[in-house]
């Protein structure tokens, strides 16, 4: 009687795998997108956003976009701005990205989008024309204070570099700098600082801007660097530690010295970037290289790259739902809150395992301390938890404090775990505490730990967050799965403990 | 601890959580039906209905200002029981079973005054006790007063029988004795004391508490094999109507012996736990599967009463004393 009316259950289920699966195989065979993530050439996507509002004006803006950084290659440039007019401007010696419209009112965001990919190479680069230093005046005093700084950098050092090198070490606060040098610092901005005084020594130099490339960081700002022209090349150099060389992650946005950003008609401009790594396979990448629409369909590398971060954590709770789903149903762990545990996870996949669990564990120890001396008050549940989520922030924004002073900067990751659901968790907790004693709590809440590990581990795998971005449609098997598990009703392993004293009646 | 293989649990019949679900909760109670029995105020009033007793009801109160006319009515009781009307596992029930002048004396022995009593009122209404803390309403009872060759076996609390209740057949039950552990409470999980009944006679066929075998009752030192259930036959007809009452298919109905009144219905549970099998000894679904394939289902509780006591008796299969 029962088994009839599942069947079309069953089919349905089976589809539905077929479909993932296929689909999947399908794309990998088209277009070429490989199973595992080692097969792959990563490609940048840096998307710089720029909002500003109109002022009912026309508005002319120009983005400076990067011109051959080191150690990249652009593989296309795609801008979107609904209405306006777009164009790429090359003037001495610097691109610029130019968005035109005649009346503008109203917040505005534009976009720009580079594709680049890691080129060696590209590293050495030469200028067409040997650039010269600037003529630089100075006022009295800064102009004697200069002259001794350089005096002292210069006995210290042989070549550009060297020098370059001893005179970052100079201006730093902690090298027991002299007067002359403290006068200087105080008074300008470093940066111009150290390139008008190279200037001064007769080495050519200029301020860079870089990005740091981390995966899936979204408002991410320019970060400055130093570079000096040696008579042959620019070389690039960290203005705060005089480390020389441009580290593997960092693009430089900006290079020739011009503005950044310049804008006729609006205000209050703002310019944030984002930015993804994507893996793609080196067939996909000449395909992308000969056509700028390569991308295909049923992918998200169309969206906006803010989006596409996100989607990238997204498509991972599938598999933490369908490890709760199986420690639950099948193995029947008891976990406090049906979803906390993914909850947890995802916050782990922030903080790292370790540092984790240990905020995790004070939070909630300290909050289910406090929570007892609310209990005593009586409260109506919602103001209580409301207390609650009150005093949680309290407790992170403490441990981060106290974390840093201690000089452990995973203090500060306690603030990616969702705060609302820490709440309702130490709720519950003393609510079992108190109606089933400390032994429960125990129980649930290693329950809960152990299944958020679980599901850590998995969300965490490369292959895991591979497959489940580049192959969305796998999806589908993930959630027959789920189905099927809402179907299975045989013994969870828990129970094979449980009933064991039913040995006897055999 | 040690391990069962699932072929072995299977061959005993035992019913997992997971095919409980599935199978039984979630394909004969339908939701429709779940306010009646999580409300014990509406399964009360529906029950009575269908000539099923519950202890009898003194004073429902809904609103704050109720509390002052419960004062008035207290005044003149010896005992009587307050319970939240949506309250689970027996959470927020006070029960009075004396006088000491103006105080109340609880069943624990401790005083209490009337202020302390409206206090506990309104935090009832305010819904203290109730599922995700919902508004609630108080209910108050006239006490039960266990009959006395139940009595001597709980340790505190009043014992209470536990019958599930498939398709209007009462395919199963037992016996819950309060112990020192469970703190005068009737739940198994909480440490009370489950000793399963044969379903054919009312009497005792073994004991567990913890999910281990007992023989005697750990704080009345009690032996638990003779026990025999009165007035059996009218119990399970009792249990039976629940069905006609509520519609669930698939219940646990919770009733009490009552020294004047005789049996009355305590509460009802759409998700009856699985603790019952190991009380038993035996495995639901045998039992569950021998009404599922009824060609011709009986009509009247008192004919599936009957029913069930000749097809799940254990008569002719003398209850098996236990090797500890």
């Amino acid at each position: 009687m029962t088994s009839r009316s599942r069947i079309p259950f069953y089919i349905a289920i089976f589809l539905l795998i077929a479909a993932g699966v296929s689909l999947a195989v399908w794309r990998h065979i088209e277009l070429g997108i490989p199973w595992f993530s080692g097969q792959q050439q990563p490609v940048w996507v840096v998307e710089a956003r720029i909002d500003f509002d109109g002022t009912g004006n026309p508005v002319l803006a120009s983005l400076n976009v990067p011109d051959s950084p080191p150690g990249f290659r652009v593989l296309s440039e795609q801008a979107a701005s609904p209405g306006y007019g777009f164009s790429i401007v090359e003037e001495n010696r610097s691109r610029r990205s130019e968005w035109s419209k005649r009346e503008v009112t109203g917040p505005q965001t534009l976009y720009f989008k580079v594709q680049f990919v890691p080129d060696e190479a590209a590293l050495r680069q030469t200028p067409r024309r040997p650039p010269k230093p600037e003529p630089v005046f100075w006022e009295e005093p800064q102009a004697t204070a200069v002259e001794e700084v350089l005096e002292q950098a210069r006995s210290r050092s042989s070549t550009p570099q060297s020098l370059t090198r001893e005179l970052i070490k100079l201006l730093q606060p902690n090298s027991n700098r002299a007067q002359n040098t403290t006068l200087l610092v105080s008074d300008a901005d470093y940066m111009s600082l150290l390139s008008r005084m190279l200037n001064h020594a007769d080495i050519p130099a200029r301020t860079a801007d870089g990005l740091y490339l981390e995966d899936a960081r979204r408002r991410q700002n320019l970060k400055p660097f130093l570079q000096i022209y040696d008579g042959k090349s620019w070389l690039t150099f960290n203005p705060r530690t005089a480390e020389q060389g441009l580290p593997d992650n960092v693009l430089l946005w900006r290079q020739a010295a011009v503005s950044l950003f310049d804008l006729v008609g609006g205000d209050d401009s703002q310019v944030s970037f984002s930015m993804l790594r994507q893996t793609i396979p080196a067939l996909q990448l000449a395909q992308a290289e000969s056509d700028q629409n390569g991308l295909s369909f049923l992918s998200i590398y169309q969206l906006p790259i803010e989006e596409q971060g996100m989607f990238r954590m997204l498509l991972l709770l599938p598999l933490g739902a369908m490890v709760v789903a199986f420690m639950r149903i099948v193995v029947g762990i008891r976990t406090s809150g049906t979803f906390m545990p993914i909850l947890i996870a995802v916050a782990f996949v922030q903080t790292t395992l370790v540092p984790g669990l240990i905020a995790f564990v004070s939070v909630v120890s300290i909050g289910l301390l406090m929570r007892g001396y609310l209990s005593s008050l009586n409260l109506l549940l919602v103001s209580r938890i409301s207390a609650l989520i009150i005093l949680v922030i309290f407790i992170t924004a403490g441990l981060s404090i106290a974390g840093y002073h201690m000089g452990f900067n995973t203090g500060m990751t306690v603030t990616f775990f969702p705060m609302v659901i820490i709440a309702w968790t130490i709720e519950r907790m003393s609510i079992l505490w108190e109606e089933e004693g400390a032994r429960e709590v125990f129980v649930q809440s290693s329950g809960s730990l152990f299944v958020a590990v679980c599901a850590f581990l998995i969300m965490s795998a490369p292959l895991a967050s591979h497959l489940t971005f580049n192959f969305p449609e796998l999806h589908f098997v993930v959630l027959g799965l789920i189905l099927l598990m809402g179907q299975y009703t045989g013994y969870k392993l828990s129970e094979l403990r449980r009933f064991h004293p039913m040995k006897v009646y055999g | 601890m040690g391990w069962i293989s699932p072929f072995k649990l299977n061959q005993l019949g035992m019913l997992n959580m997971n095919r409980r679900n599935v199978d039984y909760i979630s394909r004969y109670n339908s939701r429709a039906f779940y306010p009646l029995v999580d409300n014990k105020l509406k399964t009360k009033l529906v029950v009575a209905e269908y000539d099923v007793p519950t202890p009898r009801l003194l004073q429902v109160v809904r609103q704050q200002h109720e509390i002052s006319r419960f004062r008035e009515i207290a005044a003149d009781l010896k005992g009587f029981a307050i319970k939240p009307a949506k309250g689970s596992g027996g959470k927020g029930i006070t029960v009075i079973t004396g006088r000491d002048n103006e105080d109340y004396v609880k069943a624990s022995g401790a005083r209490v005054n009337i202020s302390y009593l409206e206090r506990h009122l309104s935090n009832i209404l305010a819904g203290l006790y109730s599922l995700a803390g919902t508004p609630d309403v108080a209910i108050i009872e006239n006490i039960v007063e266990s009959s006395p060759t139940l009595a001597r076996y709980s340790h505190q609390g009043v014992p209470d029988i536990r019958i599930i209740v498939f398709q209007g057949y009462p395919v199963m039950a037992m016996l819950r004795l309060a112990t020192k552990d469970s703190d005068g409470k009737a739940n198994l999980h909480q440490g009370a004391v489950g000793v399963g009944l044969d379903i054919g006679t009312g009497r005792s066929l073994n004991a567990v508490q913890f999910n281990r075998s007992i023989i005697l009752h750990p704080d009345t030192g009690l032996a638990l094999e003779n026990i025999a259930i009165e007035a059996w036959g009218e119990m399970l007809e009792m249990a039976a109507r629940c069905y006609e009452a509520t519609g669930l298919g698939y219940m646990g109905v919770d009733l009490v012996v009552d020294a004047t009144e005789g049996p009355l219905l305590l509460e009802l549970n759409a998700r009856p736990g699985l603790a019952i099998q190991m009380a038993n000894g035996r495995g639901l679904l045998p039992r569950l599967r021998t009404i599922e394939s009824l060609k011709r289902p009986h009509f009247t509780p008192r004919e599936r009463a009957t029913f069930a006591m000749d097809a799940f008796s254990e008569r002719w299969q003398p209850a098996r004393k236990q090797a500890t």
